[in-house]
């Protein structure tokens, strides 16, 4: 029997209205502006950008707002604008070697030209609470040295000029979008790199952790780490030539890892690969680390059965906006669904109850 | 005929103005063309592409919010604008400019928008590199093994 029920409008609207109120908080305080957040919550501003897959900070700042600080929330709120935007072009590929760089690191090259930069980092800080951050207080200006005009060559780059790293050529092909069509397996890597870059950083990070732990070990140095500005070209066609439509910031990791040869690959470093929007260190290193356990078979390494190496279990559980929605969904209402069990175990246990009664009899 | 190379800096530049910045600087020209549409200012998204291992193959990194927008001066100068962002009026105002920059009135603009917000630009990013500059590491050798 099939019984449509409807209700539950008032109790949602208010719902809603108590949500507003909450998400208000204590009206003795100042309420948060977007700008606010935009600014001092910067980092939780930019893993929206990243895993909502759209570079806009207000408007990324605007759905942590409105989420009340759910991080997933917000990006699935940024997810669902997205696609109300009309497509208005693809950039050329953004050129990360002309990065005005805030920060660059390598831990395999302690000359590398260019130099360890530091940047704006957690790095080398004591994780001791500040509690000055608690009370109100002016920061002091950061120091200022002469700015460097030298270029800041990709590290990766000196390992090529050798010949002992992996080259990268272009295969100038118009890359596959996951937000167009859906995704098909086997992908290939410039499918599977769109699919990590806008994955959930914790997801990432627990995989990444697994293949340093043993799991499809393939033991990863940050051959580079850089975190700045890079413009964005398009080319425009009412005009026939291309022009910088905007400046985006990004981290970009290049992992050097080990690899002793193949069948298909004389002995050479390897590259994982991580470039994600914002300032994003944790979430670049962890894609490169994945990018790099799920190029096994191209470079023709075994098969470990490592959870990290398995591109379908990868791609089809790194989006959390996915994997929310279907987790979620749970908890709304399947009282049909569930009445149907019901019956069919009420059904069970008389027919077992039948039977150990026939049995007792015998 | 404009030199592309030189439209394309004054249209990079504009795309990436802060649009509160540039509407103080119209602001300021005094100057209200009469123009009409060709297409109005429209925001919508642009694929950002990198490549694998930043030479390599390219792949979709992910949207940015781009507001283009076309229109024609009452002279008969079109002027064209992709500006970052959503704000309409960023567009339209960058979208006079470039019409504007076609006409005599290309010196005045220059001095009065281009040459402000190309300096703004320039300081703002030398302060960046500045602070960057701090945090360079000078290494130092502690002690030798060979001693």
């Amino acid at each position: 029997m099939y019984v449509a029920v409807k209700g539950g409008e008032r109790a949602i609207d208010n719902a809603h209205a108590w949500l507003a109120e909450e998400r208000r908080g204590d009206h003795d305080l100042a309420e948060l502006s977007v700008a606010q957040i935009r600014e001092q919550l910067s980092l939780a501003v930019n893993r929206v950008m990243a895993e909502g897959s759209l570079y806009d900070p207000d408007l990324a700042a605007l759905a942590i707002k409105q989420a009340r600080g759910d991080l997933i929330e917000a990006i699935f709120l940024i997810r669902a604008y997205r696609t109300t935007l009309p497509r208005l072009g693809a950039s050329l590929p953004v050129d990360t070697s002309a990065m005005r760089c805030d920060r660059r690191i390598s831990a395999t090259f302690k000359d590398a030209p260019g130099g360890q930069v530091l940047g704006p980092t957690f790095d080398y800080t004591h994780r001791l609470l500040d509690f000055k951050l608690a009370a109100d207080g002016e920061v002091p200006k950061a120091p200022e040295a002469t700015a460097r005009d030298e270029p800041t060559p990709h590290i990766t780059g000196f390992l090529n000029r050798e010949g002992l790293i992996q080259t990268e050529p272009d295969n100038e092909q118009t890359p596959p979008d996951l937000t167009r069509e859906p995704m098909e397996l086997p992908a290939e890597r410039p499918l599977r790199l769109q699919a990590l870059t806008r994955g959930d950083e914790g997801f990432l990070l627990g995989l990444a952790y697994s293949t340093q732990r043993g799991y499809a070990r393939n033991h990863a140095f940050v051959g580079e780490l850089r975190i700045g500005a890079v413009a964005v070209e398009m080319k425009i066609p009412e005009l026939g030539f291309a022009i910088e439509v905007g400046e985006i910031t990004l981290t970009e990791c290049e992992t050097v890892n080990q690899f002793r040869g193949s069948r298909v690959e004389p002995p050479q470093f390897t590259r994982g690969y991580g470039l994600v929007f914002g300032q994003t260190e944790r979430k670049a290193i962890s894609m490169a680390l994945v990018d790099r356990a799920l190029r096994w078979k191209e470079l023709g390494e075994d098969d470990q059965g490592a959870p990290a190496q398995d591109e379908e279990f990868v791609l089809s559980h790194a989006d959390n906006i996915q994997a929310t929605g279907f987790l979620e969904h749970i908890k709304l209402p399947h009282y049909v669904d569930f009445q149907s069990e019901l019956e069919l175990v009420r059904k069970l246990r008389c027919a077992a109850g039948a039977e150990d009664l026939q049995e007792a009899a015998e | 005929m404009t030199d592309p190379t030189d439209r394309q800096t004054w249209m990079s530049l504009l795309a990436k103005a802060p649009s509160a910045e540039l509407d103080r600087l119209w602001q300021d020209t005094g100057l209200a063309p009469g123009y009409t549409y060709l297409r109005a200012p429209e925001a919508g998204g642009v694929m950002v592409r990198g490549r694998a291992g930043a030479t390599g193959a390219p792949f979709n990194l992910g949207e940015m919010t781009v507001t283009r927008c076309s229109l024609k001066l009452d002279s008969g100068e079109v002027g064209h604008a992709y500006v970052q962002g959503r704000d309409k009026g960023h567009a339209t105002q960058a979208a006079l400019v470039d019409a504007l920059m076609q006409t005599a009135q290309e010196a005045e603009l220059r001095a009065a928008i281009l040459a402000p917000l190309e300096q703004a630009l320039s300081a703002a990013r030398a302060a960046r590199a500045a602070k960057a500059a701090a945090t360079k590491v000078d290494f130092f050798t502690m002690s030798r093994g060979e001693d």
